[in-house]
């Protein structure tokens, strides 16, 4: 089949802004994305630069946006990626500086893996012989550790691209894989660190890191996970988990949100500087009538609802 | 077409324009909603965080009293279509799960069978409607009107969960809609990204920023508004665009309409009808445009 790829070409030493090059390829259909871009370097333009190792979705070294998602372009077939047209775009991951073409700097990513201790720690001397966990606690971690560090879900994390200092997806998954580690001695450490500003609270959950993973990790669902973990041990006394605990209790009263209360709350009652920030916002709303019932009235059918809440609340 | 209407907490709370737009417009598109009053918050994505069997076992409530009518969910809002969805998914895939959460529900007088469907408005236009039906609707054709889409991320991923395997055209359900009604959709990169608004308590600088990036790109690929088919991202969109302008130092003014308000417009609806008036960022340039 014939495939035009449309590439984003940057060399900073070349003192030019970034531009687009245009390669047209008559190419197998089985062929990845990775195996026409190596043709590209091989027999049209030896200047293109990408990272590439075990071409087999191992290594983790050829991610990069593919139509504008991170994806690893061993994995990616041309067949699925090509428009109408038989064109393809292809791009360095984003949320990374890039250093040339498709090649981008992996150090921030790195600097965050480490900055969630990712090793283990346990509690005590070592036993004399192996540890013995309970097969279940291993096959939850088996999932996350099929992380292969390949930076997919970091390059489309929407909490990065406006907030740099965000541990992102990777990180956080590296972390939980400690945290729910049984021989773990320190995962409560662990949350209390995790459960501040930047880390697990900020995640917006917006399922990109769960969409762009090669490996399934689901990020997004091992960071919801920590926020539990976190609730559960105590470390609540932050304004996520006071959002988390405001819904709830609203869902259980009434049946369905208060609006006007689930912000106060999470803010905090005391905290004078967030809520004298709600005032411009809401006399706004009020002008306009956008304001929710300032009586927050229970839904027909709440007392089911709370009944439900207590059986299961009482289970847990 | 009848469906079993499940407003979500938005459309009674915060943006009752939702809810006044979407009666308004469905009765014209002949779609009949009988309400699930009793229906409770699909949780919105953060009570599953604390306690997922609890806010499964709420929404396999809400989906047994459609099942009990017979009839499909309607909803208006990416956030509960999306929590709705996934948590069908897994009742759906799972028998022995889906007997656990029945028989949490066996002393309120529900039982889930596993057999609801749920769909968004926006799919209910192009898979069971048709556009060829709502084409015949449009009197008052958006000619002139570029419209930057705004999906709302529960919508859209995880992709294989919300159906678009078999309907890979849902990734551009808005933009056919608005082509239909006459409008041309703008393209930019932010319109499948997210609005801030599930951290908006939670950190609102990122929040805002997210706000002012998509705004400012929609506006700076000409749009003269943006649709969506989510109140959340509405509410952010919206309601902080004022605070993302102070942000990033811009003048942005981009209204940000519900997309039944903007069919409703196409059909030839009052403003006023449509809720039109309530909106932080005035709409008045898009009713000025559409009328002329």
């Amino acid at each position: 089949m014939q495939v035009s790829f449309k590439v984003r070409r940057f060399d900073p030493e070349a003192g030019k802004p970034p531009y687009y090059d245009q390669y047209t390829l008559d190419v197998p259909d089985y062929f990845t994305v990775l195996d026409a871009l190596l043709q590209v370097r091989d027999e049209v333009d030896g200047s293109l630069a990408l990272r590439c190792s075990c071409r087999s979705a191992i290594c983790g070294s050829c991610a990069m946006h593919i139509n504008g998602h991170a994806h690893l372009a061993c994995k990616s077939r041309i067949q699925n990626f090509a428009s109408k047209t038989g064109e393809i775009v292809v791009e360095p991951m984003g949320n990374m500086p890039v250093i040339k073409d498709l090649v981008v700097e992996m150090k921030p990513f790195w600097s965050k893996v480490q900055a969630v201790t990712p090793w283990l720690i346990p509690e005590g001397p070592p036993p004399q012989r192996e540890y013995v966990v309970p097969n279940s606690a291993m096959l939850e971690l088996a999932g996350v550790m099929n992380c292969i560090m390949c930076g997919c879900c970091v390059s489309d994390c929407t909490v990065l691209t406006v907030d740099k200092s965000f541990l992102a997806p990777a990180a956080l998954a590296k972390a939980y894989r400690f945290v729910a580690d049984p021989r773990d001695g320190v995962s409560e450490e662990r949350l209390r660190e995790l459960s501040k500003r930047s880390g697990i609270w900020d995640c917006t959950r917006c399922f990109e890191c769960v969409q762009q993973c090669p490996k399934n990790v689901a990020p997004m669902e091992r960071i919801l996970a920590l926020r539990a973990k976190a609730m559960e041990v105590g470390f609540t006394n932050n304004i996520g988990s006071r959002h988390s605990e405001s819904i709830a209790r609203s869902v259980k009263h009434s049946g369905w949100l208060d609006e006007l209360r689930v912000p106060i709350e999470s803010a905090g009652l005391f905290n004078i500087k967030a809520l004298i920030g709600y005032i411009p916002v809401g006399f706004r709303a009020l002008v306009k009538g956008k304001v929710p019932p300032i009586i927050h009235r229970p839904r027909p059918g709440a007392d089911s609802v709370k009944r439900i809440f207590e059986k299961l609340e009482v289970r847990k | 077409m009848k469906y079993a209407f499940y407003p979500g907490c938005v459309s009674k709370g915060g943006c009752p324009e939702l809810y006044t737009s979407t009666t308004a417009v469905a009765q014209k598109l002949g779609l009949e909603l009988v309400e699930l009053k009793e229906a409770a918050c699909t949780g919105a994505g953060v009570l599953n965080e604390k306690n997922p069997e609890l806010a499964d076992t709420l929404n396999a409530r809400t989906f047994a009293m459609a099942e009990r009518l017979g009839l499909p969910i309607m909803t208006i809002c990416s956030t509960c279509q999306g929590v709705m969805t996934q948590t069908n998914h897994k009742l759906q895939s799972d028998k022995s799960y889906l007997a656990k959460v029945n028989s949490n529900l066996a002393g309120e007088g529900f039982e889930y069978k596993g057999g609801t469907l749920i769909k968004h408005l926006l799919w209910i236009l192009v898979e069971d409607m048709g556009l060829e039906k709502l084409k015949t609707l449009v009197s008052r054709p958006l000619k002139g009107l570029k419209v930057a889409p705004f999906y709302g991320c529960y919508i859209l991923r995880p992709s294989s969960v919300l159906g678009y395997d078999e309907h890979p055209a849902r990734m551009t359900y808005i933009e056919q809609v608005v082509s239909i009604l006459g409008g041309e959709s703008v393209d930019y990169t932010g319109k499948t990204k997210c609005c801030g608004f599930p951290i908006l308590t939670i950190n609102e600088r990122n929040s805002v920023a997210m706000v002012g990036d998509h705004t400012i790109e929609a506006k700076s690929k000409g749009a003269d508004c943006m649709v969506t088919p989510c109140p959340l991202c509405h509410l952010n969109l919206d309601g902080y665009q004022p605070k993302a302008s102070a942000q990033k130092g811009a003048k942005i003014d981009l209204p940000v309409l519900h997309l039944p308000q903007l069919i409703g417009l196409a059909m030839g609806f009052e403003p006023k009808a449509l809720g039109l008036q309530r909106h932080i960022v005035s709409a008045r340039g898009v009713i000025a445009k559409v009328a002329t």
